[in-house]
């Protein structure tokens, strides 16, 4: 442990945190967006709600989970302590500042986007995790699926006290109890504001991982003329492309 | 020989006499050496390379540098290159021919044991700047690269780029810093020196002023070292650091240090001319430039015609026409003395006509463009392929300082001559030493530029970095020891000792006197006006009638300066004016014993050309029957007394240099 | 293009360390062919025939190798151009009436010493903490025995060229100096002379620098984009590396 205490004690070694942390969430966020896609299909929210059942009840996914809220808090928190560090290094700022001119608007405003990102990730949780898990205003539904034809039929459900959410195989098919987070989804989405919050949060997200993605192996120390310019380039369509796909649910919902 | 002026040259052949000094030299033991003090003043590559070396050994070192950090020194700008004897190159070369070289190259004025010494540590510098971690450019297979200077004929010259000085300052700074990271150096920057405190007739300590609080601080030293580099800011305009000064020299001097040939300046030929009246400093362009460049002004007077619209037949390539065999090849002083007679005749160029041209175009299309041509197989290119094809030549061999000069200029030299004009740019004189670098203050040294030692009456090209380096590294870690090691007993003495009481009351007296002054005019202007005394009348060409003129014109002037000058701001904070103040007082004290040096030498020989003293065809004319000898200049709180030392040549025959 | 530029100058004025500082107007009539510190020359003299404070800043070489002129220019170290310190900076880079702020260098670790002069003192603490090869005079082997192909010395060179004026600190929105020290580990790091203390000195200058109070590095590249030796941001990757390479072995 002593050989890793650089990690807490050492400017590189917290920007080495905010890096590997931060590249964790971009995996992340690569797994819940493959899970949200779920809510395109046109299948009553089977798909989604045993994505939702699986990410909530596997204990591998579940260990896992706590480690990435460990992850969201580390980085945040120390996000947060840089951040303040970092202002504390000009007591007297500029008159005039000429930032625009040697570096690009998101890398100068990590801190700030960071924050909404974190704001958002509380209200998203508030929303969707905390009433999955510990809520009852939520409905269930069953769900059968024949593994012939693939097809998938489903009812409204009322749970019994303590009812938990469960799956098994039945014969000649797979069959879904489980709380209803698609409707729930779907719902809330139909909410110009509740949009409008999401797609800003994700528009701060992109320019985020804009500077965030490739400033990580900056700081893992991978700069090579060769292989610079393929990282910033995956960097770039990763800013893109992921934030665009969470983005695009409730704008689809909203104008479903 | 005056009495006071023991060179302590040892006796046997030239070739051993260092290293018999050095297998015979007193040493200190290492215990000792934990008590013995050494101050160094001045941080470039002399200070900076004895400051590390002297502590690396065990003595307690105290450094001091007037610049913010002591990587600042104007070491750092020299650009070209580093000579040593490696013979890499397998060209022949040795250490006898770098010492043969150097004592040509200074016209005869040099003392021959303290060359030859020069020479031989040479190699040695390489290896250690190399072992630093100096990056010197390579060839492909890993070695070592060199390049070949003015006045040599074989390729000895070390480079890192155009930053040599860079490279060879941050190798001696790191090795200072790694010393004040273990404690062994105590470093003092923003801090001038301004007093040499002696007790006994010895140099004991100094007193130093901290330019940040302004306050006086007292340091004794068993012994204190001047690394302070030249005085050509005498001049105002120069290739020197704005700061460069001799203050810490002058300050010696008169504490009883004789001050030796002040009048043996070095006048490089091509910098970037004066464009106004504000200008502060002036720039080199390197000497490789007249390989391909020629030199011309307008055949009518006061031509203002754009240098392109003036015809073949209309200029004047006044070096190819003077000087036929060499042309725009002569060496330096020739150089800028031709171009000073074009312009005081009134054919100079440029809005002030103090410039001459040097000229890229001719031989970037015939010489480059044609063979470029030839190369491609073009037959009868047209003058624009000629032009594009030889741009890209020389374009790869002097791009850098073709940008360079753009940037200050905003003209291209590609399209347009430059304009150039020769500044003054280093001291050959200085404070005068013994074999030991010891001045004649005993317990006082004198190394680097701000010596006199090593370059004669005219320095060759890539020898002052060799020559800094070689006093801090390897000459002064051998002599001081035979200084120190009869100091072993000597105790160090408590700065209120009344030695220490009296030094810092003259400095606080005349600080005093130079803010009670408030008269109305700047520092600035008397330096600017003291600049252009020295320079018309002592710098490239001095006359008897000229030099006169001049001492009473620096009398009058300094007069001036003790009623009329205004420093603005308090005595003790932070105050740039009152700094410069103090410096610009020493340059009028200087600026006098430099034309009063001047006078003496009834010769001309390198870079002191009087024109009583001239060939018929105005070549310099020495007088080695006369005149072979160092002029060391003892002040006496009134004048000078002049002391000869003579200089013997047994090793080298003297001869008339000739360039045609 | 006119002979005289009238410039409006707002300057940073404060007294020393201990007082705050402020803006003061001035207005200096330029030459197109002066350089930025030749017109605060015109300014101080100006200034002290009117019985003023001249405006206190360092310089010296004025050839853009020293590294002591610092002047933030319009927000930006050494002024609008690339690849140049403010003494080369001339004039024709501005306009007829415009107004230009000039302020000092700002960081914590470079604290005012007077107006637009700053204590850079850390930069050299961090070099004596390591920034350098431990071989004492008279210790080198023949120069040609240590062999170093031709482009691992160029690239030692070119992180070599750094002079240590600061402007990577000054542009850095954290005031941070890893490209000052990311250069000098870069250098000594390739070449085989570095070898022996390669670990040892980086952690040394990494802490030094955390000590003087430098800011942590973002990656925004400004300090790469404003160096006037234009030392590349990989310098700061390698910095990256070679530190945390040797704290994993245990340094």
């Amino acid at each position: 442990m002593k050989l890793l205490s650089f990690l807490f004690t050492s400017s590189i070694g917290r920007k080495l945190i905010m890096a590997l942390t931060g590249l964790f969430l971009c995996l992340f966020l690569i797994v819940h967006l493959i899970g949200n896609l779920q809510l395109f299909k046109a299948d009553g929210g089977y798909a989604f709600n045993h994505y939702a059942w699986f990410m909530t009840s596997n204990p591998l996914i579940k260990t896992v989970s706590w480690g990435l809220y460990a992850m969201i808090i580390l980085h945040a928190v120390k996000g947060i302590y840089l951040a303040m560090q970092n202002r504390k290094a000009r007591e007297v700022s500029y008159g005039v500042n000429g930032g625009s001119s040697n570096s690009t608007w998101s890398s100068r405003n990590m801190a700030i986007l960071g924050s909404i990102i974190f704001i958002f990730i509380g209200i998203h949780m508030g929303d969707f995790w905390r009433e999955y898990k510990f809520g009852d205003e939520i409905t269930w539904k069953s769900y059968t699926q024949d593994y012939n034809t693939q097809e998938v039929t489903w009812a409204d459900y009322t749970p019994v006290e303590g009812q938990k959410i469960y799956a098994k195989d039945i014969e000649g098919g797979h069959m879904l109890v489980a709380k209803d987070l698609y409707v729930e989804v779907w719902e809330s989405f139909k909410q110009p504001w509740i949009v409008l919050i999401y797609v800003l949060s994700m528009l701060a997200l992109s320019f985020h991982l804009l500077h965030g993605f490739q400033s990580a192996f900056q700081t893992l120390g991978v700069n090579h003329p060769s292989y610079s310019p393929i990282i910033q380039f995956i960097g770039r369509a990763f800013a893109i492309l992921v934030p665009l796909g969470f983005a695009a649910i409730p704008l689809y919902v909203l104008f479903q | 020989m005056s009495q006071k002026l023991d060179s302590k040259i040892p006796a046997g052949n030239l070739a051993d006499k260092w290293t018999q000094y050095r297998s015979s030299v007193s040493l200190v033991n290492p215990a000792n050496k934990r008590n013995l003090e050494v101050i160094v003043v001045g941080t470039g590559l002399a200070g900076a390379s004895a400051a590390a070396t002297l502590a690396e050994m065990g003595y307690k070192v105290k450094a001091f540098c007037f610049q913010d950090s002591p990587r600042r020194a104007h070491s750092i700008a020299a650009q070209g290159g580093i000579n040593a004897a490696k013979n890499y190159q397998n060209d022949g070369d040795s250490v006898y021919r770098l010492f043969y070289d150097t004592i040509k190259g200074g016209d005869y004025r040099a003392r021959e044991a303290n060359v030859h010494r020069l020479a031989e540590v040479s190699t040695n510098i390489i290896d250690q700047c190399v072992a630093q971690g100096v990056p010197f450019a390579r060839e492909y297979g890993g070695t070592l690269s060199n390049r070949s200077f003015g006045g040599t004929q074989v390729q000895r010259t070390f480079y890192a780029a155009g930053q040599t000085g860079q490279q060879l300052l941050l190798g001696a700074y790191s090795a200072l810093e790694r010393q004040v990271g273990v404690g062994n150096v105590k470093m003092y920057t923003r801090h001038e020196m301004i007093e040499v405190v002696t007790i006994d007739g010895k140099a004991r300590g100094i007193i130093a002023r901290d330019l940040v609080s302004g306050k006086l601080e007292r340091h004794f030293g068993h012994a204190v070292l001047l690394c302070t580099g030249g005085y050509g800011n005498v001049f105002y305009l120069s290739t020197n650091a704005m700061g460069s000064n001799v203050t810490a020299a002058w300050k010696a001097h008169k504490a009883g240090a004789y001050f030796a040939n002040p009048c043996f300046t070095q006048i490089h030929p091509t910098c970037i001319p004066v464009s106004g009246h504000y200008q502060s400093k002036l720039t080199l362009m390197s000497e490789s430039l007249r390989n391909d460049g020629r030199i011309w002004v307008p055949k009518a007077k006061g031509d203002k015609r754009h240098p392109n619209d003036i015809p073949e037949e209309e200029r004047d390539y006044y070096l190819e026409r003077r000087y036929p065999a060499f042309g725009n090849l002569v060496p330096r002083d020739v150089a800028s003395r031709a171009a000073k007679e074009r312009c005081d005749a009134g054919y100079g160029v440029g809005s002030s006509g103090m410039a001459v041209y040097l000229d890229f175009r001719y031989n970037m299309m015939n010489k480059y463009g044609r063979a470029e041509a030839t190369k491609a197989g073009i037959e009868n290119p047209d003058e624009a392929t000629l032009f594009r094809l030889g741009k890209e030549v020389v374009k790869e061999k002097y791009g850098n300082l073709f940008d360079m000069y753009k940037q200050i200029t905003d003209e291209d030299p590609y399209e347009v001559p430059m304009r150039i004009y020769p500044a003054v740019h280093y001291t050959m004189g200085g404070l005068w030493v013994d074999y030991e670098l010891q001045t004649t203050v005993p317990g006082l040294y004198a190394l680097g530029e701000a010596n006199f030692s090593d370059h004669g009456a005219n320095r060759l090209g890539a020898s002052a970095l060799m020559q800094g380096l070689a006093d801090g590294y390897f000459v002064i870690p051998y002599t001081v020891g035979s200084y120190l090691s009869k100091e072993i007993h000597t105790k160090a003495i408590d700065t209120q000792h009344e030695a220490f009481e009296d030094a810092e009351k003259r400095a606080s007296e005349r600080i005093e006197k130079l803010m009670s002054i408030q008269g109305k005019r700047s520092v600035e202007s008397y330096h600017r006006e003291l600049g252009l005394i020295m320079w018309d009348k002592c710098g490239m060409a001095r006359s008897e009638a000229g030099l006169k003129q001049a001492i009473d014109e620096i009398r009058a002037l300094r007069e001036d300066f003790y009623k009329n000058v205004r420093i603005p701001g308090k005595i003790n904070e932070f105050n740039p004016e009152l700094d410069k103040a103090g410096r610009v007082a020493d340059f009028l004290e200087l600026g006098e014993l430099m034309c009063l040096d001047a006078l003496n030498r009834n010769e001309s020989c390198g870079g002191h050309f009087r024109e009583e003293y001239q060939t018929e065809e105005g070549e310099a004319l020495r007088d080695d029957e006369q005149y072979a000898y160092v002029a060391a200049w003892e002040n006496t709180g009134e004048g000078w007394n002049l002391h000869k030392e003579d200089l013997q040549y047994e090793n080298i025959k003297i001869q008339q240099r000739s360039y045609k | 293009m006119s002979d005289t530029l009238n410039i409006n100058l707002k300057v940073w004025r404060q007294a020393n360390g201990n007082e705050k500082g402020k803006f003061e107007s001035y207005q200096v009539q330029a030459n197109p062919d002066m350089s930025f510190l030749e017109m605060f020359d015109v300014l101080n003299e100006q200034l002290i025939e009117d019985g003023r404070e001249p405006v206190a800043f360092d310089h010296d070489c004025r050839e853009g190798i020293c590294g002591m002129c610092s002047m933030v220019i319009n927000g930006r170290p050494h002024g609008p151009k690339q690849g140049v310190t403010t003494c080369q900076l001339h004039m024709r880079s501005f306009k007829d009436g415009d107004t230009v702020v000039v302020e000092p260098w700002r960081a914590s670790a470079f604290p005012v010493i007077k107006d637009l002069s700053v204590d850079r003192g850390a930069f050299d603490r961090i070099i004596a903490a390591g920034g350098y090869v431990s071989v004492n005079t008279g210790n080198a082997v023949d120069a040609n025995s240590i062999l170093i192909p031709k482009d691992v010395a160029d690239k030692a060179f070119e992180a070599a060229t750094c002079i240590g004026c600061g402007a990577c600190v000054s542009a850095c929105k954290n005031a941070s100096a890893m490209l000052f020290v990311g250069a000098k580990v870069t250098q000594l790091s390739m070449l085989p002379q570095g070898q022996a203390e390669r670990e040892s000195r980086v952690v040394a200058m990494v802490n030094q620098m955390d000590a003087e109070g430098f800011g942590a590095c973002t990656n925004t590249g400004a300090c790469a984009a404003e160096c006037p030796k234009e030392i590349p941001l990989s310098v700061i990757a390698t910095l990256n590396r070679e530190y945390t390479s040797a704290k994993l072995k245990g340094r």
